[in-house]
């Protein structure tokens, strides 16, 4: 149950920032240099935020994304062939009107790398808000009402979770080939699970608090718990989860991507433009260099966000990490 | 507790019903394996009988009765590619290929991932807890397939320490395995790390150190064994997504596993190996499962024993 | 300073008043952390005598428990710091020792009982496993089968009724008022000459509470263990203890004997405690209410800590901290208007 936030919190709270606290120190007069934080005030929350994945998530995924057309006077798809395999601008042979090279097509790969992004924030929101509305209703569900409900969407989640995603991916892509809807159905369908299962715990937890309690008492009908008490209990579990999932979508997504599986060839999603990469290594390694690394570092900033976020909405319960 | 096994007996086998059953009708309801069989100059009737001869001019429901009284029998078909071979028998010869990749990175996984989450929750926040924080962090976030080609590229090409692909000698598992054991290690550290602080932080652990006990048996005995349940979990999932073959690893390394063959058997469309394979992976998920939970069960006496309480 | 024991007061159960088995001396530990600094313990001084039971009875947040952690040397590590003062066990300064021997002292000479029964003992081990530990610890070579008979024998002496078979139970299948009488029983293993007992019986039934006291009493007179009982409720004082010391932000503000203290408290603080109690034998309209809150430890008041809520402060309890008044040889108050009788109320 949320727990009012009061300074200071227990003794024993295992803080691991240590105050300029002198040693063997005189016991009179106030407290030794002892910063004074303001209530979590704005200024603090301003201090404490992680800038730096912030930024990164919105520079390299969320701009970019949005906003393609007008960060790049090249189309990705169709490039000039006089400019094929230019290696990136700072080597010998580069150009700054491809800063990032181009492939074997002439297509330059910064424009690709950005569209790509458009792709991945596509692709993951999608597959998202479908995975986490079908799967906290169905969650919401099960906490709450428990018997039978509870049993059939524990065992629909247990299923789920034990489908050979790769393997499906492959077999419907193979009959019917690769497409958006596809890829977007197919994580969907991987994803529920996991919202299912927390929103479930979650839930589980809030139905045998007081207010609930209180609330059944007073008559009010289960819609009317679980719109008012549960969901918004539950909302910052969400929150947290669905920044960690969108990592989780974009890794799944370009490594269908890679295998044939997700996206569609020629769309530059980036799983898609390091298959394409792949067997220039040895001559062009910008090719597949530059997609995954973008991969990497927005995922990894999503990580990190979404850490930071489970600490800041939750400090009490998840101060190990 | 024999209730709690045989109830999750009942369920893994209803799991198991009912992949199969989306396997079977993802696979037919995409297409029909006559385009597959069937040579493209074949004329009608020679067509219709092929579809007899394996049975596809049945109803779709008999076809998957027929299919899953033959799968309880080992039988899962010929494999359609593989004519002269039972689709059991191609998996079964490469799957020692992949176990033997798993394996290998699922020891890795443990003997890194283990250690070094024990170790950063006894030494919170020392240099070594920010290394493996740092180390965890981007084994959950770099993408395998990308990983694997860079390595490729620095170690194999570029120094030539181990092959480029496919199974020569003994050195060529060495990165494959690595790549596969990222992701684990990067789970299991934070896993054992979290468990480790909850329990290093009990009221039972301050205890243990009022009894005088030295620092390293509070932590080895008092706080790991607790603090060794929660991860047991995931270590199965990890263990059997190691064995059953990760095809994208496989795909990148030419490494003739089980994992390469579904992305062959997918792409040529052949069906009852596709399906044999979907079953048997989800029957090790489902097998790793019960194991666990009732390893859980047995660990933890509170679960094993019940709740009767003796005033 | 070397420990100078001349005669071995471990099996004499009579109390020696003139020679206290522990000595605390302005012992200050203070919590650094991100919201400031925390001075928990902030002079603390007391004595304890063999065979005797002494009280610390305070609110939530007064330091009480951060006390007994400095006693032990277990305080929160990093961000908790024993910064000045002494703990002399039978002479000997537990604060300067290195850890190595304070371990070697922990559970044998000084042992400590914590509050929640029901977190105290490990859930994946049985009781026997515990407490045939804990009677392994400070002797390397003593037989599986010898440690068993010892433990038996400790579940004997704390009434725990079939103690064999309890050694095969786990934590889990035994009551509150069970585990507790364990818990005690593993701290007497070696028959410590301080035993601190941190809220023992706040997690119990008020009626298991009665007969836990009891316990704690007998072992008391039967070994000559020195007990400090820390408790927020001057009920469980009235029945179990010799002395008592109450303790507000961080200080002991009164000290001296139960029967002294409950009849002629002198200090308000210790006046608003014993009158907030619920009785019965006296009729009570409303149950009485100290207003305000205790300061925060972070940031204290100069002078008395009590003055905000004091109803008779007058101005120089808030500019100076009260010099301790000696009510009589061995009953002391920390309170400017201590020797006023009576007090007239501001």
């Amino acid at each position: 149950m949320r727990r009012p936030r009061t300074a200071p919190p227990p003794p024993d709270a295992g803080l691991s920032e240590l105050d300029a606290g002198s040693s063997r120190d005189a016991p009179a007069g106030p407290a030794a240099r002892a910063p004074r934080w303001p209530r979590p005030g704005l200024r603090r929350l301003v201090r404490r935020w992680p800038w730096l994945p912030i930024l990164i998530i919105l520079f390299v995924l969320v701009i970019p994304a949005l906003f393609a057309p007008l960060l790049s006077p090249y189309d990705p798809l169709r490039g000039t062939l006089a400019d094929r395999l230019l290696p990136p601008a700072w080597l010998d042979g580069g150009t700054w009107s491809h800063p990032l090279g181009t492939d074997k097509q002439g297509r330059d790969i910064l424009t690709r790398v950005i569209y790509g992004a458009r792709i991945s924030l596509i692709v993951s929101s999608a597959a998202i808000l479908i995975g986490a509305v079908l799967g906290s209703t169905l969650g919401l569900l099960a906490g709450y009402f428990g018997g039978a409900v509870d049993r059939v969407v524990s065992w629909l989640v247990d299923t789920f979770m034990s489908l050979p995603i790769v393997l499906l991916a492959l077999v419907v892509v193979a009959v019917i080939g690769p497409s958006f809807v596809t890829i977007i159905t197919i994580i969907s369908v991987t994803i529920w699970s996991s919202f299912a299962r927390q929103v479930r715990g979650e839930t589980l937890s809030v139905r045998e608090s007081d207010y609930v309690a209180r609330s059944r008492v007073a008559g009010a009908s289960a819609a009317r718990i679980l719109l008012r008490h549960v969901l918004p209990n539950v909302t910052n579990t969400l929150i947290v989860l669905a920044t960690l999932q969108v990592g989780v979508v974009i890794l799944e997504e370009s490594s269908l991507s890679f295998i044939g599986a997700g996206i569609p060839r020629p769309q530059p999603s980036w799983g898609v433009m390091v298959a394409e990469g792949r067997d220039q290594i040895t001559t062009a390694w910008w090719l597949t260099f530059f997609p995954g690394l973008a991969i990497l570092v927005v995922v990894l900033s999503l990580n990190l966000l979404g850490d930071w976020l489970r600490d800041f909405l939750d400090p009490k319960l998840r101060q190990q990490e | 507790m024999a209730r709690y096994i045989v109830i999750n007996v009942i369920r893994g086998i209803l799991t198991l019903i009912a992949v199969s059953i989306i396997v079977f009708a993802l696979a037919r309801l995409t297409g029909n394996p006559l385009d597959v069989l069937a040579p493209v100059d074949m004329g009608p009737e020679d067509q219709a009988a092929l579809a007899a001869k394996w049975g596809l001019d049945e109803p779709l429901a008999q076809q998957y009765l027929t299919f899953l009284g033959n799968a309880l029998h080992g039988d899962f078909g010929p494999s359609f590619k593989f004519p002269d071979e039972t689709a059991g028998s191609v998996i079964a010869e490469r799957l020692p290929v992949s176990l033997q990749l798993g394996f290998v990175a699922l020891v890795l996984t443990v003997l890194v991932g283990v250690p070094l989450g024990i170790l950063s929750a006894v030494r919170r926040n020392s240099w070594l807890d920010r290394t493996a924080k740092g180390i965890a962090l981007f084994g959950q976030s770099v993408p395998e397939f990308w990983l694997a080609i860079m390595l490729i590229w620095v170690f194999a090409v570029n120094l030539g320490w181990v092959p480029t692909s496919g199974q020569a000698g003994w050195t060529s598992i060495l990165l494959p395995s690595l790549v596969m054991a990222t992701f684990g290690i990067a789970a299991l550290l934070r896993l054992f790390r979290s468990s480790m602080l909850d329990t290093l932080g009990t009221e039972y652990v301050k205890l243990a150190r009022l009894k005088g006990l030295p620092k390293r048996q509070v932590i080895w005995k008092h706080a790991l064994k607790p603090g060794a349940i929660p991860p047991l979990t995931f270590f199965g999932r990890i263990a059997v997504r190691l064995l059953t073959g990760a095809t994208v690893v496989e795909i990148v390394f030419s490494w003739p596993g089980v994992g390469l063959l579904a992305f062959e058997a997918a792409n040529a469309r052949d069906f009852p190996v596709v399906q044999a394979l979907a079953l048997f992976t989800s029957a090790a998920i489902v097998v790793m499962n019960l194991v666990v939970d009732v390893l859980y069960a047995y660990l933890d006496p509170r679960v094993r024993l019940g709740q009767r309480v003796v005033s | 300073m070397a420990s100078t024991r001349t005669h071995d007061t471990r099996h004499d159960p009579r109390p020696s008043p003139d020679r206290p088995v522990l000595e605390v001396l302005d012992l200050h530990t203070y919590l650094f952390t991100r919201w400031g600094t925390t001075r928990a313990v902030d002079g603390v001084s007391f004595q304890l005598h063999a065979g005797e039971m002494l009280g610390i009875v305070g609110e939530s947040g007064c330091g009480k428990s951060m006390l007994a952690l400095s006693l032990v040397r277990l305080t929160p590590e990093p961000a908790a710091r024993i910064l000045g003062g002494q703990v002399l066990l039978e002479g000997t300064d537990l604060l300067s020792l290195p850890e190595s021997r304070m371990r070697k002292l922990r559970g044998r000479e000084i042992s400590m009982i914590l509050q929640d029964p029901h977190q105290s003992l490990n859930p994946v081990f049985s009781i026997g496993n515990q407490m045939e530990e804990a009677a392994r610890v400070h002797e390397r070579d003593v037989s599986r089968p010898e440690a068993r008979r010892r433990a038996v024998e400790l579940l004997k002496t704390v009434h725990v009724p079939a103690p064999e078979r309890r050694l095969a139970s786990y934590p889990h299948e035994l009551s509150g008022g069970m585990k507790q009488r364990v818990v005690g029983a593993m701290a007497m293993t070696y028959r410590p000459k301080v035993l601190i007992a941190d809220e023992p019986t706040t997690a119990l039934d008020v009626t298991i509470q009665a007969q836990y006291l009891k316990l704690l009493r007998e072992l008391k007179e039967q070994t000559g263990v020195a007990i400090i009982l820390i408790t927020h409720d001057f009920g469980v004082i009235a029945e179990a203890c010799d002395r008592v010391a109450v303790m507000y932000a961080g200080r002991i503000v009164e000290q001296g004997p139960v029967r002294d203290i409950f009849d002629r408290p002198r200090h308000p603080y210790t006046r608003a405690l014993l009158a907030s109690r619920p009785r019965r034998d006296v009729a009570m309209e409303r149950l009485a209410v100290i207003e305000g809150q205790p300061p925060s430890l972070t940031d204290l008041p100069l002078g008395c800590r009590f003055a905000p809520r004091c109803p008779y402060a007058v101005d120089r309890c808030r500019e100076q901290y009260p010099d301790p008044y000696q009510v009589s040889p061995a009953h002391t108050a920390w309170c400017w208007r201590s020797e006023e009788q009576p007090w007239a109320p501001r």
